[in-house]
This record gives C-alpha cells, structure tokens and sequence, in this order.
C-alpha cells in the first residue's frame, strides 16, 4: 500500500473516531463504523462489512476516494466556502449547493476526476486559464496543484512565458494592459499574456486570482447559492454623498446609456444584474460575462457624476458649416474613440474619416484661432427674439 | 479566525495610489498574525462594498488607511461596508481619538472591529520621526533641524488640521528638534513660506499624505521653491532663501506605516502574536540596508492624486 494511501487511511480512521454519527459521505465514499467493524461503499463497490483490521486493504482498494476525501477535507477544508467551491469547480468535481442549481455541467466522479487530473483539467476564468492537476503524476497521493496563465498563451511554451509561484505578482500583472496602460478596472477584457504561474497551492490559487478578478469568486459563489444581493441602480445612487450627492438627479433614459457605454461585453467582463430598479429593467442587456456585476462599480459612479451634470443642461441649437464627407467624418470621429480603434487606423489610411491627417485637416479648415469649431447658436438667438 | 483589510482610497488614474497600501498590508501578510489580509479601496478593487465577503474570517479588524477623520473615515467607509449601526458618535473621538467600535456587517455574518485611521494613531508621531531620518539619513536627526509637518488642510473638515497639530505637539514635546511646525496647502501657516517659520538653516518637511501623488510630487515641492516644474525634480536637500530643505515626500510610504497598522488592530482587540517585533526586525533590516528610499525625493513621477471629497 503507498504511504498516500496508509496516511488517508489513517486520516479517515481518526476522523471517523471524532464524529458523533460515526459516518462518513464523501465524493461517493461512504464509511461508517459499526463497532469493530466498518460498512464502506462506493459507487463501484456495494455496502460490504469489513473488520477494522482489514480496513486499509479494504481502502487501498478504493484508494481514489480516500485521497480525494483527504485533499478535500484536510488540505483544502473550507467547507461551505467560496474558496472550496471554486477550487472543486476547477477540477468539475460536484459542489454542495444549499439547494441552488448545478455550476458545472457534467460534473466528474472520482475515478472519472482522477483519470483527468494526470492529465490536468482545464477551466476558463475570465481572461484566466486555469489547469488542476496531480503534484505526483506516476502515484497521485491525492495532492492537487494549479497553473494559472493568460487563455491567449493557452498554446506558449512555458519557457517563453514569465513564470511565478508568488500570488502577489498577479497584482503587477493586472496593473498595467499590453499597452503599458493602467487598468482601473480590474475586469476590463485587457489582461496582458506573457506569463505563467505555476505548481500554486489551492489557497494560493484562489488568491491570485481574487488579485486578478477581487471579489468575483465571492459573488460567483453567492450567484450560486441563489443569494447575491444586487444593488439596482437607484439604490446605489441614493446611498451617494459628496461630490456623487447628484446621481440620483441622472435621468432614467441616460442609465440606460450608462449601461450601454461601460457595461458591455466589449468593455467589462462582468454580467450585468442591477438594473434600474427592481422590475425596470434597463434597455441594454447584460451581457455574457461569466462574474455576476452586482452593482454599479466606482468607475461608472464616477462616470454618471459627469453624465448627471451633463445632463442637467439644457439643449440647444447650433448651427455649423459642413460638407457631407466632414458630417460624415464627425460620425467616424465618434466611433473610432469609442470603439477604441484610434490606435488601428494606419497613418495613411485617409479612407478612414478618423485618420489622424483628417482629423488635423478638418481642425485646420474648421477650427477658429481659438481651436473651438464655428458654431452659431440659434436657439438663443430665437429666444431673444 | 482574524482577518484585517486595510481600507484606502485608491485612484482610476494612478496606478501608484494604491502601492503604500499593497506595501504595508504585504508587511503585515508576512507576520502571519492574520489568517487573511485584504487591500480594499474607494476607487479600486475590491471595493470597500465587496470586501467583507471575500474573507472566511468570522472577526474582521478594518484599519483606514486615512489621514485624518472625517468624510471617509465617518460616513463612505462604514456606509460602504454595510455597518448598519455605526454612528460618528460612537467612536467617541475630539477629531483626534477615535480608537474603534465593533459592529456587524449586514450583509455578512461578521464582526467588524472598525478602527480610527492610522494618521491618528500615537504610533503615526515615530512615523513621521523615523521620516525625517530616513530623509536625512540620519538616525539621530534633531539639533539643529527644524521639522514642518505638513498638512493638506480644508475649511470642510477641521479634523484634518487636527490630525497634523496633533503630531507636530507630540514631536514638539519631545524637545529633539529645534522647532516643530504644523504646516498646510490650504490654510494658514502655509507651506509656501515655510522657511518664514523657522530659523533654523536645516529643515525637514513630511508631509502628512498617504500616497505620494500630485499634491506630495507636484503641488508641494513647486509650492515651497524646491523647483519650477517638478518633472525636472527636486534636489535633498535644496535650497530656498538659505535654508536647506529635505523635502521627505508622504510619510504613508514610510515602512514603518505597517507597524501603525498592528497597533490600530492590537487596540481593536486583534491577536498579533510577535507580528510587531516582526514587522520592526523587519524595518530595521531595511532601512539599514537599503537606501533607495532617500531618492523617492528626486522621483518625478506623479499623477492625479485623490482629489478630496472625490
């Protein structure tokens, strides 16, 4: 029998020694101590009555279950936790739900985890790859570790990656994008590739991730036990003071362009739940982000700060000289700034109405000694009138 | 189980805000005294909102990594992290003594031990101290030196002159520097003519900032003579009207910050073992042997700063 074994055996033996209903349900093992004898069963063996001194033959048998029940329950513990959770979701083993729904299709059983994890089972978390696997490939003693790298360097080779077993680096790695740009939003879909983690404990897993994506494995788990709290939009802007005193004055049209603007796949991985407020939904949908948004974040508050002042202005009417091709180029000017394809647009490519010389141009042609464009207004006129 | 979060402002545009508070809670990590340790932020993430439920710990001690008392130490903070039945009042404070209060968070089974900010702690004086040496790069900085500790100051939150009067009077007590002076950007005395304040020849301003940002890199510096542009940096010390001028830049990146820290913690009730001995050791070995910190002075990178009320 491997040591793995003999040290599960013995952990099982002293934990069935400390429970009141001398029983044990785990993963499909089950054990439970009848006196000087034990019933063990799983679901490729039936109940069978085994004498306490024939106990770890009997277990060595079932060997899987009774590392798994061990890594589980000693080396990872945590139970009811969101750390469990996901770490039993990186591996698709079954999680405990409290009665809420099935996170992971086709969940695998021991035998079926166990063939997996030599290999390694891979899972997507965000722009995160994340593979579960065996420490001891050849005589698995039931010990996982996880690497974690960029989806996009899902085909590198490690030695070209920047490779770390320090969890904290991942905060370095989510400050900047590939650009060299600061990344306020942790969930921003502009993680930059080109590095690796590797051979990281469970608890070390979770926490470079919870550096990557903070908070999204907590309501993850909360969304699957049917109890996130969502904060709709009124509620959060009501709750503002100082310089956020004025949210709750935006109106409700303008949320729906808030949504539009900043809470879309293109621009946030996170899936959309709040919404006006309950049973007003909002016009844009949510998107099909894997983490549940459960509230506006600080960066759409300090966003709408801008729209509710925005808005708060009247409107009026100007009036410009444009040729058609320079209306046109306007529209263009927009889309590529939102779309964030300014830095695409080839230096020659005056096709493109948002190409840096015809941007230059049409500010040379249009724009007074005072770089403002020649814009009459004519609605304050027709009002003195 | 324990855990501490250490609850700071943040910023959408600079990414450096937030490296004091990384800094200081990888010091406390290392002691091992907490069972968890999280940054949480009013601009970054996680935020002060989500903060709480990412911790398995059933105890949490939150320490504000804020100067002073007021808007949010006493209204986003507790707002933010759902403390239902918090009230100013029941930290029982002048402006200067808030310890802290246990409270429970309401959308978690937690306890919450919600301490006073850090720049109020007794402890923040030897901060602002052992700035000055490090600065000088000498340990028995004193005689012969002035020390100006410098304030944003607001006529909105009378608490935040209080903060840097309170430290200045402890310093001042103390009789190892010539002079000792509350100085601020916004009220008077103003750093501006900070050398019409003293007379000594050698003076060493701390400002009483969390993060190095626009106010400690940019603001400051141009304010006092140190430069005319601070992207051009500054030297330390400098001269301005023949006084020299070892400007230290925010006393909150100082690595004894970590120690102010355990101590709001310890007196919230925490179990910190020997972290403190720990996180001193550690200091000590730092300081004595690395001094790259002294050139933080001539590092002109800077961004947007917190702006307050923001």
């Amino acid at each position: 029998m491997a040591d793995a074994t003999t040290d599960a055996v013995d952990a099982l033996s002293a934990a069935l020694e400390d429970r009141a209903d001398a029983t044990i349900e785990f993963d499909g093992l089950s054990l439970e101590r009848d006196g000087d004898e034990y019933v063990l069963e799983t679901p490729e063996i039936d109940p069978r009555r085994v004498d306490a001194d024939d106990l770890p033959t009997a277990l060595d048998a079932v060997a899987a279950y009774a590392t798994n029940w061990r890594y589980w329950q000693e080396s990872v513990g945590g139970e009811g936790t969101y750390r469990r959770a996901f770490l039993r979701w990186c591996e698709r083993a079954p999680i405990a739900q409290d009665g809420a729904g099935a996170p992971t299709e086709d969940p695998l059983a021991v035998p079926e985890r166990y063939a997996a994890l030599r290999d390694g089972v891979d899972r997507e978390w965000g722009q995160l790859s994340i593979t579960a696997r065996f420490v001891d490939v050849a005589e698995p003693d039931g010990e996982r570790v996880y690497d974690l790298w960029h989806v996009d360097d899902a085909g590198t080779d490690l030695a070209e990656l920047e490779v770390s077993d320090d969890p904290r680096e991942a905060r370095e790695i989510a400050t900047y994008d590939e650009d060299g740009r600061y990344r306020p939003l942790k969930t921003a879909p502009t993680l930059p590739s080109g590095w690796a983690f590797t051979g990281l404990s469970g608890d070390e897993l979770v926490e470079a991730v919870e550096f990557f994506y903070p908070a999204t494995v907590a309501n993850w788990h909360r969304e699957l036990r049917g109890n996130l709290d969502v904060d709709h939009w009124r509620e959060t802007a009501e709750r503002q003071t100082g310089i956020y005193d004025i949210l709750d004055e935006l109106p409700r049209e303008a949320v729906d362009w808030v949504a539009e603007a900043c809470c879309v796949d293109s621009q946030c991985l996170r899936r959309r739940e709040w919404e006006y407020e309950a049973g007003d939904d909002l016009e844009p949908p949510g998107g099909d982000g894997p983490f549940p948004c459960r509230e506006p974040c600080s960066l759409v508050i300090a966003a709408a700060r801008q729209w509710t002042v925005l808005e708060s202005e009247d409107e009026r009417t100007y009036e410009l000289e444009l040729t058609p091709s320079e209306r046109n180029q306007l529209e263009e000017l927009i889309e590529a700034v939102a779309d964030g394809r300014t830095d695409e647009i080839r230096e020659a490519d005056v096709n493109d109405g948002a190409n840096r010389y015809r941007a230059r141009y049409l500010r040379a042609k249009r724009f007074d000694d005072d770089g403002a464009l020649e814009i009459r207004e004519r609605s304050a006129s027709a009002d003195s009138e | 189980m324990q855990a501490l979060v250490v609850a700071a402002h943040g910023s959408h545009l600079n990414p450096d805000a937030s490296d004091p508070t990384y800094a200081h809670a990888d010091a406390v990590r290392e002691t091992g005294a907490f069972d968890e340790v999280r940054e949480a932020f009013w601009k970054e993430e996680p935020h002060f909102r989500e903060v709480i439920r990412t911790l398995e710990s059933d105890e949490v001690f939150v320490v504000p990594l804020f100067i002073s008392e007021g808007y949010f130490t006493e209204q986003v903070i507790p707002r933010e992290l759902r403390l239902d039945e918090w009230h100013p009042a029941k930290w029982d404070s002048d402006g200067t003594s808030a310890s802290q209060v246990t409270l429970e968070a309401t959308d978690v089974d937690k306890t919450v031990h919600y301490c006073g900010p850090v720049g109020t702690h007794d402890a923040m004086t030897d901060v602002i101290v052992q700035r000055a040496e490090t600065v000088t790069e000498d340990p028995d900085v004193g005689e012969g030196f002035g020390l100006a500790v410098v304030g944003h100051g607001t006529e909105r939150n009378e608490n935040s002159a209080k903060a840097v009067e309170y430290h200045a009077e402890r310093i001042r007590e103390r009789d190892r520097f010539d002079e000792v002076k509350a100085l601020f950007m916004d009220e008077e005395p103003e750093v501006d003519d900070v050398t019409d304040y003293f007379e000594s020849d050698d003076i060493v301003v701390v400002p009483l900032f969390i993060a190095d940002g626009y106010h400690t890199q940019e603001d400051i510096p141009e304010d006092m003579g140190l430069t005319e542009d601070y992207r051009l940096g500054w030297d330390v010390p400098a001269d301005v009207d023949g006084h020299r001028i070892w400007y230290a830049g925010a006393v909150g990146t100082e690595g004894l910050m970590a120690d102010v820290i355990l101590e709001r913690a310890a007196d919230a009730g925490a179990d910190l073992g020997d972290a403190l001995e720990i996180v001193r050791a550690n200091e000590r070995a730092a300081t004595g042997t690395d001094s790259s910190e002294l050139e933080s002075g001539t590092d002109t990178g800077a961004g947007a700063g917190a702006g307050a009320g923001d």
